[in-house]
């Protein structure tokens, strides 16, 4: 090759490298045609001048195909605005927003009072009071693969010593007890959980340790709420929510529990509650919410429920993932806190819960609680 | 440098000194960046060194906890070499010795190319296709074998076990191995092989007498190799297999102990605090591992060094 081609070669292909080194200025472009589920009324703070600038915030994955659906509708409405949100997991969300590398957290548990009381830089004061309340609830559905069979009736403590490895066979008197009428095979049970840490676990263990505390037992003691199974209850480990159903899909027989947009064709169980057996529901999902206390001793701006798990209200489907947003009461920036002012009630909205549960299958909130959020949103500044 | 005989200095060119110390910078840099690398997992981990470091009820120690993840990683890796190094042996002979010159071209390509693929899609593979395809011959193993050790137990209904992680694991160290050993029987003297033949050997017995012990320190080298490839492997083996925190010989079951890497990889986004640096002290476990290995199997080349393939 001649030298001006190895030196044309040698340009071009450190332009392209370091093209790709270049921050990319993501401007959305503002399409003139809004989607109709996307188009609802702005709340009437957006008035004065159009929003601009970037949002970063992180946590739970649990939430991030609801957080795709909500920045793609919040940026279609506010095209000046960019919204970035990173699932890197309640724990790394919550330490980037200590660090103040993000101004909003999605997190799958509430916020301790240690990390409360911990200086955030993003606020001002940086000890001042943070805002929390439930942006995302997602239940969480327990799945089966029997050919034939769609739904099947089980109570707590069906459910708990099937996990546990108590009930091993799929025609056991007990699972038959509450199925009159459908025939069960002689199938071996296969119990299927997640091998990763999780807030789908941490739910599912906390509402069936509380719904069926004598069965739900670890040599001998009842197990409580945990993120890693424990190795005495055997069963298959599948990684992430994908794992759990490709688990369940691959065998006959299989059962486990992952988050309900996923459940697909498969057979459902209608929890008993109260009496009643209550298939998951998007209502019956949220209602839970609704009859459950606060937790003591927090600040007004923070509305951390004690879920009922053990509730026999009718109707209410307890075994859901509730994910909280978090973030400061007095930004130290005022242009970020109206972006996250703007963003939280599009996200609170009624079309903004809509149009992530349309994409992403969670249950939207009540009318009641999107009330009581608002008004702790309205008071950021 | 001056030489014996010139009375003058050799004047340094430009290039020669831009070429050396741009050399001389390579090298000491991947030095540093060995060092480097565990220096931040050693100071990452100190705080799980601690005796009072506080785990969330996930462990209690730093041994009793990574116990079963070596014994896990070490496991599958040895399953997956025992089942390699005959395949990659096979291989590289069909294509030095048997195969017309055209199609070893062919295969050698193909083997490269399997090289290629990244884990992901095989961690993908194994869940999707191997093991629903494996799962009626381990309910067999375990129904008419189940008196071994290795086959007994509650058989898992998914078919995502050791054995299959062993299986995924093999087949993508296998191209390495199979190029790696294919160079090194290529590069057996043709006197010997011709020496053996004229002394009326057939094929197989002139491979025997000459290739195969002119190769052995490239066999065992490409094993290392292949060694350190599986002891890293992440992605695959978190997807495909189904773990429990315990030590398990069992071959067919649900329970498995899991591997260092795909630990790591489960447990790390969601982990915080001592836990975090917990995992990252099993990484540095790791690191000691396949370093011990690798030192492990320069020893035995270099006892061999005048017929080592590598060198």
């Amino acid at each position: 090759m001649s030298k001006l081609a190895k030196l044309i070669a040698v340009a071009g292909a450190s332009a392209l490298v370091l093209a790709g080194c270049a921050t990319n200025e993501a401007a959305p472009t503002a399409t003139s045609t809004a989607t109709e589920s996307a188009g609802g009324s702005t709340s009437t703070e957006e008035t004065v001048a159009p929003l601009e600038g970037t949002l970063d915030g992180s946590g739970a994955s649990s939430m991030a195909s609801g957080q795709e659906a909500w920045v793609a509708g919040f940026q279609l409405l506010n095209p000046g605005v960019t919204v970035n949100y990173n699932p890197t997991g309640s724990g790394t969300g919550r330490d980037q927003f200590e660090q103040g590398l993000t101004f909003f957290t999605g997190s799958d548990s509430a916020l301790k009072d240690e990390e409360i009381a911990t200086p955030h830089p993003n606020c001002s004061p940086a000890d001042g009071p943070m805002f929390e309340f439930p942006i995302w609830i997602s239940p969480i559905a327990i799945i089966f693969n029997l050919d034939g069979i769609d739904s099947l009736n089980m109570t707590p403590d069906t459910v708990a010593q099937i996990f546990t490895g108590e009930i091993t066979k799929w025609n056991d008197s007990r699972i038959a007890a509450d199925n009159p009428g459908v025939s069960l095979p002689n199938l071996n049970i296969t119990a299927v959980h997640r091998s990763d840490e999780s807030g789908t676990t941490a739910n599912f263990t906390d509402t069936i340790a509380k719904a069926a505390p004598n069965t739900w037992l670890l040599n001998g003691e009842n197990a409580g709420k945990f993120e890693a199974w424990p190795a005495e209850w055997g069963g298959e480990g599948g990684q992430g929510t994908s794992g759990v159903i490709a688990a369940i899909a691959a065998g006959q027989g299989t059962i486990g529990y992952a988050d309900a947009s996923r459940a697909g064709d498969f057979g459902t169980v209608a929890f008993g509650v109260g009496g009643e057996f209550v298939p998951y529901s998007a209502e019956a999902a949220a209602k839970i919410v609704d009859i459950s206390p606060l937790v003591e001793g927090r600040p007004d701006s923070m509305l951390t429920y004690n879920l009922d798990r053990d509730t026999t209200e009718s109707g209410v489907y307890p075994i859901v993932l509730v994910s909280y947003l978090q973030g400061c009461m007095d930004y130290a920036d005022d242009a970020k806190a109206e972006l996250v002012k703007a963003y939280a009630s599009y996200m609170l909205s009624a079309e903004g819960q809509q149009y992530a549960s349309d994409s992403a299958g969670n249950a939207p909130i009540s009318d009641a609680l999107r009330q009581k959020a608002q008004a702790i949103i309205d008071q950021v500044k | 440098m001056t030489t014996a005989n010139q009375t003058s200095k050799t004047k340094v060119r430009l290039g020669d000194l831009i070429f050396s110390r741009a050399a001389t910078f390579a090298g000491a840099g991947i030095l540093i960046t060995l060092g480097a690398v565990a220096l931040f997992l050693f100071l990452q981990a100190l705080p799980a060194l601690d005796p009072n470091a506080d785990f969330d009820g996930k462990a209690e120690n730093l041994l009793s906890y990574v116990a079963p993840y070596i014994f896990g990683t070490l496991y599958g890796s040895i399953i997956a070499l025992l089942i390699a190094t005959p395949l990659a042996v096979g291989i590289a002979l069909y294509i030095s010795h048997f195969a017309n010159r055209r199609f070893s071209q062919v295969l050698g390509y193909i083997m490269d190319l399997l090289a290629a693929i990244p884990s992901v899609v095989y961690g993908l593979w194994g869940i999707l296709v191997l093991a629903p395809f494996l799962n009626p011959t381990y309910v067999w193993l375990n129904e008419n074998l189940g008196w071994i050790p290795l086959f007994e137990g509650q058989v898992s209904a998914t078919g995502r076990t050791m054995l299959t992680v062993g299986i995924v694991l093999a087949i993508m160290v296998l191209p390495i191995m199979a190029a790696l050993i294919r160079e090194v029987f290529l590069q057996t003297p043709r006197l010997h092989e011709e020496a053996a033949l004229a002394l009326g050997a057939t094929r197989w017995e002139m491979i025997k007498m000459a290739v195969l012990p002119f190769g052995r320190p490239g066999i065992i080298s490409a094993m290392m190799l292949g060694l350190g490839r599986a002891l890293g492997e992440t992605m695959a083996v978190a997807l495909v297999l189904s773990p429990a925190s315990i030590i398990s010989f069992a071959l067919l079951t649900s329970q498995n102990s899991n591997t260092i890497a795909a630990n790591i990889a489960l447990d790390f986004p969601e982990s915080g605090g001592d836990y975090r640096s917990l995992l990252i002290a099993t990484g540095l476990m790791l690191f000691f591992i396949t370093m011990v290995i690798n030192l492990l199997a320069r020893y035995i080349i270099s006892r061999r060094a005048e017929f080592s393939g590598a060198n």
